[in-house]
Order: structure tokens, then C-alpha cells, then sequence
């Protein structure tokens, strides 16, 4: 046999909630009012869509605001250096165009024939301007007559050039930048001047496009930007960082003109996005563009939303195991007050039940009495007549049958006499009693079966096993109920011993021990729990422990039991000698 | 000794009464309260043997009216509960108290021990 187990029964052991540990048995909803499953899932996905809900909502829109926020920033960051940058170049080409008025307004035409007088001007000009390469002036024809500079361009005629043609019409004009004789990307200023004779003249200069570069390289442009001037065909009017040299074909479409600064986003050739900041310079060929790598820009931003989404992933796992766990524990606290609800029900029924039975039984053995009372009296009074008259006294067959017939009413009457203290109400007063006989009286319920099944039951009373002061009624429905698991465990042929006696001065031990199947460790552990039952589908509901547990409590005892699988199983029954002393036993 | 036996049950307390008269008691029998007072008003007996349970009148009712009658005659209680709690409550009422069905010898008995002076 495996060491005893006394198990305070299911309200016995505590659970990690605290609440007594709850059963393993498996749910079956049948022995619950509540859905427990369906209430643990709607009760967590609510609480999680309330709780996660608004929090991912309010962060996407944080997300989005914080989003177009940062892109807004970008956008107007950049039109502001593009328009200042395109301000700065503008300035650069009208200062040089002025300085050329300036020359053409202070100086007479006769003064400008003078080669001397030129070259004096352009030496002036490069001390006070950089890019300043040379100088010509050219009559109307188109007839370069004076020429300052690094080439031998003197006497060289503009006439069918296209410029000149248009300082012709315009007054003034700067060219795209060219590499010209030298190869060395420069643009041309030219300004008309009007004679007084309806003729004009024309002041021309090279400049180098260095002035520009310088200008844009000066620039300070976040997010890998570049800053470059084009033409309107998209060549590249100064050197750029990433998107070629200078008079090389940009790799991006020209934008449409527009007097005002332009910003926009757009994908380059290998599909990286872009921030494109573009200004047309006027009275000159040049766009602006500033172009700018979006990711980069919005690196700060793409930090932010990494470390906003980690503590949104971090804090919807915190809500959903606290909601999780909380649920969890909640509905443990209900399943497990439902069940003790359900216990305490059906152990109510089964009293109920038993009352009824008793009232039933007892009604019965009245009714069966009176007629019993009859036969027995009607048997007697032809035994009399027999007898008395002398007439059948030697007739031993006819004796022999009366006779037989007045012991089958004593049987009878014996049966109805055990059910009709059986069935007495248990809540009575304790009184004392005699243990061999309540034995006795339950096991003459059980005499037939034993018979039919030959199961061997020995009763052993020790001589020094006192009377107990108790509560008779439910003692016997104790004794019942660990009699019946007894019978119910054991084969046919099987034996079961009973044994009394005295344990210790105040205490007194009934044992109650079969040669059945027994029990594993894990049926023992919880063979007192409501609903464990090892006899499902033939009859067994799992409540006859359960309520003989709650009974021996009541009368102020405790119970056990020892069990081996294939060997054995022994219920040990400690019932206090006076049990009076047990309210439970007085109520 | 006369005894007058009170039961519902006719064929029981016919026969009853026949069975004591072959034991040399004499015995008049009612199945009802109103038959076994008028019976004990005009003659006494030495022993009433009264069914706990009758219909109309019950056996303990009855008691307290022929106790009126006749207050020295003697009760014994018949019922067709067994238990020990019937037994209580009759004993307290009565002077004997026996259980259905009887033994006739321990009824036998029984009268005369209560006859007893």
C-alpha cells in the first residue's frame, strides 16, 4: 500500500491564486452554468480591443501627423535655400551685367576703339569681379573691333551667331555655358548699347562658370543634397555631385517653368526617392535645382518611428499578458465558486434525495405493515385453530407450511424495520451508537449482492470499541457510501474487511478495506474531488466521496485513504467517541 | 382481563381478538375512535391496544378521550413504524409500545405485565 493520503478534500490544498486549488478534472460543461471558455475569450478580446485599440489608433495618427510633419519641414527647408540660392546666383549674373552698363554708360564709343582703354576696363573689372575673362566690343555689323583677352578673337564676326542676334533684339543677353576654343565651360554676358545715330555697339565678356560652381559649392545642403544649375534642356550648366558633370544631360526630367520656387518629390533612375527644390533664374537660361535623398533627410524621423513602434510592440505585449493573465485569473475565481455552486447544489440534491427516499421508504414500510400485520395474524390463527382444535396438530406438512409462512412475515418485517431506520431523518439529535450494529444494518442492504457476486465481507469489532455519540442518520450513509465504492470496486469472489476499534481515548477508527482494482497516485490525490469519478459510464457521477468527505467533516471526523493499483484500496473512517462536542453533529 | 383492540385494519383486529380468546383473553375490537368510545362507555376494560395511526381520530387523540372515560385503564400503543423514534414518542404516550406485525405471545406478555398491580 502507498503512504496515506489525508486529504482535506477539495477545499483543502491552495492554488497559486489562493483560492483552494482548482480541479484537474477535465471541464465538461455540464457540470457548469457558465461558459467558462466562451466568457475567458470574449472578456480578454474585449479588454484588449479597448485597451489596444485607441492606443494603435492614436499612434498611427501620431504616426502620420508626425510623418507629414517632418516632410512639410523638409519641403519648406528646402524651397527656402532654393529660393535664397537662386536670389545669390541671380544677384551674381545682374551684378556682372551692371558692371558691364556701367562701362558702356561711362565710356564713349571712341573711348571703347581704344584697345588700351579695354584692357585698362577688364584689369579693373577682374580686381573688383571674379570670372571676368575678357572683353570685346562689336559694331553693328557684328565685327568684334576690340578685343581684351587670352584669345586672338580681334577682328572676328558675330553677325550670323544666335546671341547676337538676340542681344540684337534684346539688349542683353547671357548665353548657356559652352566649352568654347579653350574647352573650358564658360557662358558669354553681352549688352547692347544705342548710339545716337540709331547705330549701337555691343559690350561683350566671358565668364567663367567657377563663379557658379563656387557659389553652390558653398552651400550647406542636408540630406546628401546637391546643388547644380541647368539649362532648359537639361544640361548641366555647373558640376554636380551625383548627377554628372557639367554639360553633361541630367538624369532627371527638366521641370516645368514657373516664376515662383518649386518643390516636389519624385524617384530618380534607380528609384530612390527625392526632394527636388527648382527656381528659373530669370532673364537667363539657368534653372536652380536643389536635390536632396528623402531617406536621408528623413532619417531623424525614421529613428523616432523605430523607437515609437518598439514601445508600441513593447506595450501592446505588456497589455495583452496583463489582460491575459488578469482574465485568466478572474475567471479561475469563477470557475471555481461555480463549481463549489454546483458541488454545494448537487450535495443538496442528494440530501433532498435522500429525504425523499426516506419519506418514500418509510411510507412504504407502513403500507407493507399493516397487510405484513394481517398475514401474520391470519397465519397465527390457523396455527391456533390447529393447534386448539386438535384437528391438524399432528399434520406436520400443513404445520410445517403455517410455520413457514410466519417466518417469511418476520423476514419481511425485519427488511421493513432496517428501512425504516435507514430512512429517519438525519438531522436529528446525536445519540449513541453501537457501530458493530449501524454496520450491520448497512451491510443487510448489501447481503444479496454479496451473495449473488460471492464477495466475502468480514466485520471485525474490537471487545474494547465504545458506543459514539453521533449522528446515526448520516454515519450510516457514510458507511453506505464507502460499503458501496467497496462493492463497486471489487471482482467477483472479491472480499472486503471491515474493521473497528478504539484509536486512542477520544477517537475511534473504522477500516474500510477491499481487494478491488485501486487507485494510481493521480486518481488518489484527488479521489475526494467533487466529479472524479472512475466508474463514468456505469452510473457513477463522482459525488459519493465528495459527500461522504463532507458528512465525516460535519460529524467532527476525518478521512483517508490508502490504495495500491491491482492491489487494494483502504478507507479509514476516525469518528470522535463524543460527538456532541462537533456543532455540526448537535445542529 | 378484558381488552378492547383499536385498528383501521378489521381483518387484523378480528383476528387479533380471536387469537387472545384462545389464550384466555377476552376481547372486544373497534376500527374506528367513535366505535371504541362507545364501546368504553358502556363497559370498561382493562387494556386498550390502540393503532398510532387511525383515520379521523389518531391514537393518541383517542387515549385522551377514553383516558376521560375510563381513567384506569391501561394503553398500549400499536403502529406499523419500526424505528426508534416511533418507539419514543409511543412510550412516552403509552404504557407499551409494539411494532407491526406482533407476536402473540409477546402481546400476551405484554397484557399482562401492564395488568400488573
Amino acid at each position: 500500500m502507498s503512504e496515506p493520503i489525508t486529504t482535506r478534500g477539495p477545499t483543502g490544498a491552495r492554488g497559486r491564486d489562493g483560492n483552494p486549488a482548482l480541479p484537474r478534472v477535465p471541464v465538461e460543461s455540464k457540470k457548469y452554468s457558465l461558459n467558462l471558455r466562451r466568457m475567458w475569450q470574449l472578456t480578454a478580446l474585449l479588454m484588449i480591443l479597448v485597451s489596444v485599440g485607441p492606443l494603435t489608433v492614436m499612434t498611427a495618427i501620431d504616426y502620420r501627423v508626425t510623418e507629414r510633419s517632418a516632410e512639410s519641414e523638409i519641403l519648406l527647408h528646402t524651397s527656402r535655400v532654393v529660393s535664397n540660392t537662386k536670389l545669390a546666383v541671380e544677384f551674381s549674373l545682374v551684378e556682372r551685367m551692371a558692371a558691364l552698363d556701367f562701362i558702356v554708360e561711362d565710356n564713349s564709343i571712341a573711348e571703347l576703339r581704344d584697345c588700351a582703354r579695354v584692357g585698362e576696363i577688364l584689369r579693373n573689372l577682374q580686381m573688383s569681379f571674379s570670372g571676368f575673362v575678357d572683353l570685346g566690343v562689336i559694331d553693328a555689323s557684328g565685327r568684334q573691333f576690340c578685343y581684351v583677352g587670352p584669345y586672338d578673337l580681334a577682328g572676328v564676326n558675330y553677325r550670323d551667331q544666335e546671341w547676337f542676334e538676340e542681344v540684337r533684339r534684346d539688349t542683353t543677353h547671357i548665353s548657356d555655358v559652352f566649352p568654347g576654343f579653350r574647352h573650358v565651360p564658360h557662358m558669354v554676358i553681352a549688352v547692347r548699347h544705342d548710339l545716337p545715330d540709331e547705330g549701337f555697339y555691343v559690350l561683350r565678356t566671358s565668364v567663367e562658370t567657377s563663379l557658379l560652381n563656387k557659389l553652390l559649392s558653398n552651400l550647406e545642403i542636408s540630406g546628401e543634397g546637391d546643388a547644380f544649375v541647368i539649362n532648359r534642356e537639361g544640361v548641366l550648366q555647373t558640376s554636380s555631385r551625383r548627377h554628372g558633370d557639367v554639360l553633361e544631360v541630367l538624369d532627371l526630367a527638366v521641370p516645368d517653368y514657373s516664376e515662383a520656387t518649386r518643390v516636389y518629390e519624385t524617384m530618380s533612375s534607380d528609384d530612390v526617392p527625392l526632394i527636388v527644390g527648382t527656381a528659373y533664374i530669370p532673364h537667363t537660361p539657368f534653372i536652380l535645382m536643389i536635390v536632396k535623398q528623402k531617406a536621408a533627410l528623413m532619417e531623424p524621423w525614421s529613428a523616432t518611428r523605430r523607437l515609437l513602434i518598439g514601445l508600441l510592440v513593447l506595450s501592446l505585449s505588456i497589455i495583452v499578458l496583463v489582460v491575459v493573465g488578469v482574465t485568466s485569473y478572474l475567471v479561475n475565481k469563477i470557475r471555481w465558486a461555480d463549481k463549489q455552486r454546483v458541488a454545494a447544489l448537487h450535495q443538496t440534491e442528494y440530501t433532498a434525495k435522500m429525504a425523499s427516499l426516506g419519506r418514500l421508504g418509510a411510507g412504504v414500510a407502513h403500507e407493507i405493515n399493516n397487510p405484513l400485520a394481517i398475514i401474520n395474524e391470519k397465519a397465527g390463527l390457523i396455527k391456533d385453530l390447529f393447534q386448539y382444535s386438535g384437528r391438524y396438530k399432528d399434520d406436520a406438512k400443513l404445520m410445517g407450511i403455517v410455520d413457514s409462512i410466519l417466518a417469511s412475515v418476520n423476514r419481511c418485517s425485519a427488511i421493513t424495520r432496517r428501512l425504516l431506520n435507514f430512512a429517519r431523518d438525519t438531522d436529528t439529535e446525536p445519540v449513541l451508537v453501537d457501530l458493530g450494529e449501524t454496520i450491520t444494518e448497512v451491510l443487510g442492504f448489501m447481503g444479496k449482492e454479496a451473495e449473488y457476486r460471492s464477495i466475502g465481507v468480514n466485520v471485525v469489532i474490537d471487545e474494547d470499541t465504545p458506543e459514539i455519540l453521533t449522528n446515526r442518520g448520516r454515519l450510516q450513509q457514510i458507511l453506505l457510501n464507502v460499503t458501496n465504492n467497496a462493492f463497486a470496486a471489487v471482482d467477483d469472489g472479491g472480499h472486503i474487511d471491515i474493521a473497528v476499534g478504539r484509536k486512542g481515548p477520544e477517537e475511534v477508527l473504522i477500516r474500510v478495506t477491499d481487494d478491488g482494482c485501486g487507485m494510481s497516485e493521480d486518481q488518489l490525490a484527488r479521489v475526494f474531488e467533487p466529479f472524479f469519478t472512475t466508474k463514468r459510464g456505469s452510473g457513477g457521477v463522482g459525488l459519493g466521496l465528495s459527500i461522504t468527505y463532507s458528512l465525516v467533516t460535519e460529524l467532527g471526523g476525518s478521512v483517508s485513504v490508502e490504495s495500491e493499483l491491482w492491489v487494494g484500496t483502504s478507507f479509514l473512517i476516525r469518528l470522535p467517541v463524543d460527538g456532541a462536542r462537533n456543532e455540526s453533529v448537535a445542529r | 382481563m378484558k381488552v378492547l383492540l383499536v385498528d383501521d385494519e378489521e381483518e387484523l383486529v378480528s383476528t387479533l381478538a380471536e387469537r387472545l380468546s384462545f389464550r384466555g383473553v377476552e376481547a372486544k375490537w373497534a376500527t374506528d375512535g367513535r366505535d371504541a368510545v362507545d364501546l368504553t362507555e358502556h363497559e370498561s376494560f382493562d387494556v386498550v391496544v390502540l393503532d398510532v395511526k387511525m383515520p379521523h381520530l389518531n391514537g393518541i387523540e383517542l387515549k385522551k378521550k377514553l383516558e376521560r372515560i375510563r381513567p384506569e385503564m391501561k394503553f398500549v400503543f400499536l403502529t406499523g413504524h419500526g424505528s426508534e423514534e416511533d418507539f419514543r414518542i409511543g412510550s412516552a404516550e403509552a404504557d407499551r409500545y409494539l411494532a407491526k406485525p406482533l407476536d402473540i405471545d409477546a402481546l400476551v406478555a405484554t397484557l399482562m405485565e401492564v395488568v400488573k398491580p
